[in-house]
This record gives structure tokens, sequence and C-alpha cells, in this order.
């Protein structure tokens, strides 16, 4: 509760900033306030008790998801310096925004009430409307606001119906009141089809396929670090979200919705990964990318028993890889139009480490043995195959090889391919981002336990 | 209230809540105007808090007429920023078709 505090705080104090003309110190600031609010996240995970009847529910879960959000709105903001260095009258607003998509997050992941996820996910979604078209003279930004404002507010009243529907059938938005009535009594039918509307809500957020179709555009248009935002931070929140939502409402829908789960997780695995071997802007191949590892992340909700702890591992290991290569995308595409593959060539010899950290943000995407996305998907389909899903960890291991393939078109373009332009001083501050990721990356490799234990 | 709620039954809420709904998920996806699309989402949202109202009641239960406020007021800041969008995106094209907005392809 400590931490939702202190980071609308933050926010309104990063705004009173720009009242003060004190521009150059939002950045700085806000880091610190950040890694304070890091601090008061581990005194909520050791002592998680629930606020305001239960609005908000502080449990080891919630804390553990909060850490890792507000490690990644670190990263963000830092890489926010560089992004922003032209359009530094509206940097407060920008910044101010990533602050208050935080809140939304943690708001999302610690609801207790109904209520406070809806409040929680609007509040995030309407943050990211606004950074996806805040490129305002850019057509293709406007754009993909555009798109993404549309899908996500139709999405938005689809799991508002869903939520009216849960209340007409259980008479109370109290999660734990829903939760114990669920495995009770006879249940009106609108209860079942509720949930099924929250899910499908969700799915259009996390862009599982069959509701996918606005990613690959909306990633493609956005500001870059607004798509570095999305494909890592936004994924991990609404995968996270619908995690806590399938634990608390399960109860009797256990079969046909597993198969649900089940099929939306290896279509969105294979048309993912099918559509990135096609593409040439990296962004877009990104967001297909994206797409396939929602697929891998939805397999943790065939077995919840308790796959929290390799959920949290996954979305660490996918997301910490993301903030490595946007960082790199983010300078290499700096001056550009576009992000082609060809911006890529030859960044092997003309700057060595940025491309290295790109080999190994990629090459933990696809699964690599040091870096944690291998050891991810070795716990998870370890998971789920003594679940029983033998089927479905068959067409992951599969997938796992195909993606591999549009990953090492970018690693040879970099390595292979002579370089067409000059390229200029790299800013500090990307080394930074992009090393301290990686490193965290092969660090969750090496020690696992790490994490997993967060949730034991 | 409570009367009129028991005359008309609840599931004829539900039936005009959901027509309703699927009216405005038929202009999102039919209509090419945006503001049309905009009405149409707030169309389906309305549908939502009626349906709210009628279940408060139903339940004897201020919780979902409390919820309404909530989405109400969300509903207006969405569609706040939705228009902003739309703005910029009359300044650089000069309308708002959305058949006009075929950029990002690939």
């Amino acid at each position: 509760m400590n931490t939702l505090i202190a980071i609308i705080g933050l926010g309104v104090l990063c705004l009173l900033f720009e009242i003060f003309e004190a521009r150059k110190a939002i950045i700085p600031v806000t880091i610190i306030g950040l890694l304070a609010i890091l601090g008061l996240d581990i005194t909520d995970y050791a002592n998680p008790q629930s606020y305001y009847n239960n609005m908000i529910i502080v449990s080891k879960f919630s804390a553990a998801f909060s850490g890792l959000f507000i490690i990644l709105t670190i990263f963000l903001v830092t890489l926010a310096h560089k992004f922003y260095q032209n359009n530094q009258s509206k940097i407060s607003d920008f910044i101010a925004i990533k602050i208050f998509l935080l809140a939304g997050a943690v708001a999302m992941v610690s609801f207790g009430n109904l209520a406070m996820y809806f409040l929680g996910i609007e509040v995030l979604s309407i943050a990211l409307y606004i950074l996806a078209s805040s490129n305002r003279l850019s057509i293709k930004s406007n754009e993909a606001g555009l798109k993404y404002f549309l899908m996500g507010s139709f999405a938005s009243g689809i799991i508002l119906f869903g939520i009216c529907l849960i209340y007409g059938a259980m008479g109370s938005f109290d999660v734990t009141e829903i939760s114990e009535l669920s495995r009770s009594a006879e249940l009106p039918v609108w209860f079942p089809i509720g949930i099924v509307l929250v899910f499908i809500g969700m799915l259009f957020k996390i862009a599982a396929v069959p509701f996918h179709f606005w990613a690959p555009d909306v990633y493609e248009g956005s500001p870059a670090l607004t798509t570095a935002l999305m494909s890592t931070l936004a994924k991990v929140v609404a995968i996270a979200t619908l995690y806590k939502l399938v634990t608390i409402m399960n109860a009797d829908l256990s079969g046909n919705f597993q198969m649900m789960i089940v099929i939306v997780s290896m279509a969105s695995m294979t048309v993912g990964n099918i559509m990135a071997l096609r593409q040439v802007n990296v962004k877009r191949m990104l967001a297909f990318s994206g797409i396939s590892h929602a697929g891998f992340m939805l397999m943790t909700l065939v077995s919840t028993a308790n796959a929290a702890g390799t959920l949290l591992y996954y979305t660490s290991a996918y997301a910490l890889a993301g903030i490595a290569a946007f960082s790199v995308i983010l300078y290499v595409c700096k001056n550009n139009e576009n992000e082609d593959i060809t911006n890529f060539h030859g960044l092997g010899k003309t700057n060595p480490l940025l491309a290295a950290i790109l080999t190994a943000a990629l090459l933990s995407m696809a699964g690599i043995p040091i870096f944690s996305g291998f050891f991810a998907k070795l716990f998870l389909f370890n998971q789920t195959i003594q679940a029983g899903f033998i089927a479905l960890v068959i067409v992951a291991v599969v997938n796992s090889i195909i993606s591999v393939g549009y990953y090492f078109k970018l690693i040879l373009a970099m390595y292979t391919k002579e370089s067409n332009e000059v390229r200029t001083a790299t800013p500090a501050v990307i080394y930074i981002v992009a090393v301290v990721s990686i490193v965290l990356n092969i660090a969750l490799g090496l020690f696992p336990s790490m994490v997993l234990d967060l949730l034991a | 209230m409570n009367n009129i709620l028991n005359e008309i039954g609840i599931e004829n809420y539900i039936f005009l809540s959901v027509i309703l709904f699927s009216i405005g998920v038929f202009g999102v996806l039919y209509r090419r105007n945006a503001i049309i699309v905009f009405m149409s989402i707030e169309i389906m949202l309305n549908a939502v808090n009626l349906l709210f109202v009628a279940f408060s009641t139903y339940h004897q239960d201020a919780q979902g007429q409390v919820f309404v406020f909530f989405s109400m007021a969300v509903a207006a800041a969405e569609v706040a920023v939705g228009l902003a969008i739309l703005v910029s995106i009359f300044r650089n094209l000069g309308s708002i078709d959305i058949n006009n907005l075929k950029n990002l392809k690939g």
C-alpha cells in the first residue's frame, strides 16, 4: 500500500518540478525516488496484509511483481534521458505519465476488489494511449495511438461487461468473497460468461492470438521508448494480472477453461513465430516475438498450483532481455526514419559491445543456455509436463526452434554484412542500461533460486 | 424500486443491456468515422452502467451504483484522451476517416 501511495506522490512531484523550472533534476530525482520505493516494496513483501476493506491486498505475489515493475520503470526512465533530449520542455509530462502508469500497474497486481482492478487497468491503458501517440507531428505515431486507443477501450468495455456479470452473479466485488462463493452453491450462468469476457479482455491486453492484430501496428508506429515500455512492462503487468484473476476465479471451470488456455497458448506461439520470420522491421519483429512469448507465459495458467514463481522468473528474464535489446535499438535507430534490419548492418564492427549485448538479449529470448531465457523455458516446460500437458510442451519446443530463425537473422545482419553508415558516439546512459540489464539477465540464469524462492 | 424490478424481471434488464452492448460493438466494427466509433464505445460502456444499476437494485447493495461512478469517470478520461489523439490526426491528415490510416502495414 505504501508503495502505491509513494509512486503516486512521486508522479505529482514530477509535475511540480515543471512548475519550479527544475527540469534538469527530474530524471535523477525520479530514479532515486524509484529506488527508495523499491525499498518500501521490500518492506511490503516482508509483511503482507490488506488495506481499506480489502480494496488493496498486499501479498508476496503482488510485492514481488511490483518490485519487477519498479525495476523495469527505473530502466525506462533512465533511457528517457536521451530519448527526449530534443523535447526537454515536455520531459516532466513524459516522466510523470510513466510513473502514473507504474501506479496503475501496481494497483493491477495488488487489487482485492474488482473496482480497484478496473481502475488500475484503465490508469495503465490511458497512460499508454498518451505515450503511444506522444510524437504528435508524426502521422505514424498518431495512427498507432488511435489504433491502440480503439482496441484498448473496446477491450475495456468487454472487461467491464465481464465484471458486471460477475457482480450480478455474486453480489459483491470483493475477490475473496467471490472466490469463496464460486466454490459453494449453484451459480447463475452469468458467472462463467463474465469470467470468459474478462479473460477475453485481458487476452487483448497481452496481445495473444486471436486478439493480437493490433500489436504489430502499434509497436511499429509508437516512439521507440514507448514500444520498449509496451513490450516489457505492459505485457508483464497484463500477464501477472491474468494469472491472479485465474487463480482467484477458476473454481468450477477447470476442464474447459484449461482447454481454452491450451489452444490460445499454442496459437499465440505458432502465429507469432511464423509471422515474425518474414518481418524486416525490427520493432515489428519484436512485436511478433512478444506475441509468441505471451503464448509461453500463458502456459503457466494451465497449472496454477505453484506456477507463480515460474511466471515471475519467465517474465523477469523476458523483460530484462527486452530492455537490453530495446536500448540498443534506441541507439541504432535514433537518427533513422524506420527500424529496418538494414540499419543494423555492420554493428558488430562499428560498436562491438552493443552488438554483443543485442546478441545476448536475442539469445536469451530464443532460449540459449547461460542466459536466463533458457532456464525460464526449462522450468516452464518441466512444470507443464508434470501437470500432464505433453502436447502443449511439444508445440512449445518446436516453436522455440522456429524462433531461433528470426533472432539469428538479426544477429547475422550485425556480424556478416558491411556497415552502410557512420555511427555517432554512444551516450553513456545507453551503455549503462544495456550492460546492467543483460548482467541481471545472466545473473538470473546463474542463480535462478534468487527469484524462484520469492514466491515458493 | 424493488417492486418495479420484480414486475419486469432482472432477465429483461440483462437482455436490454446485451442488445445495447451489441449495438456498440457493431458500431465499433462497421462505422468508419472516428467520432461515431467513439460514440459506439460510449454506448458499450453505458449499457454496462445500466446493468450495474439493475444488479445493484436486484442485490439490494449500493456497491454496484458506486462502481457506475468509477466507470463514468474513467470513460470521460478515456474519451478526452481519444479526442486529443483525433485532433492531432486531423491536423496531420485533414480527415478523421479511419480508412485513411493505412501507413502501418507489414
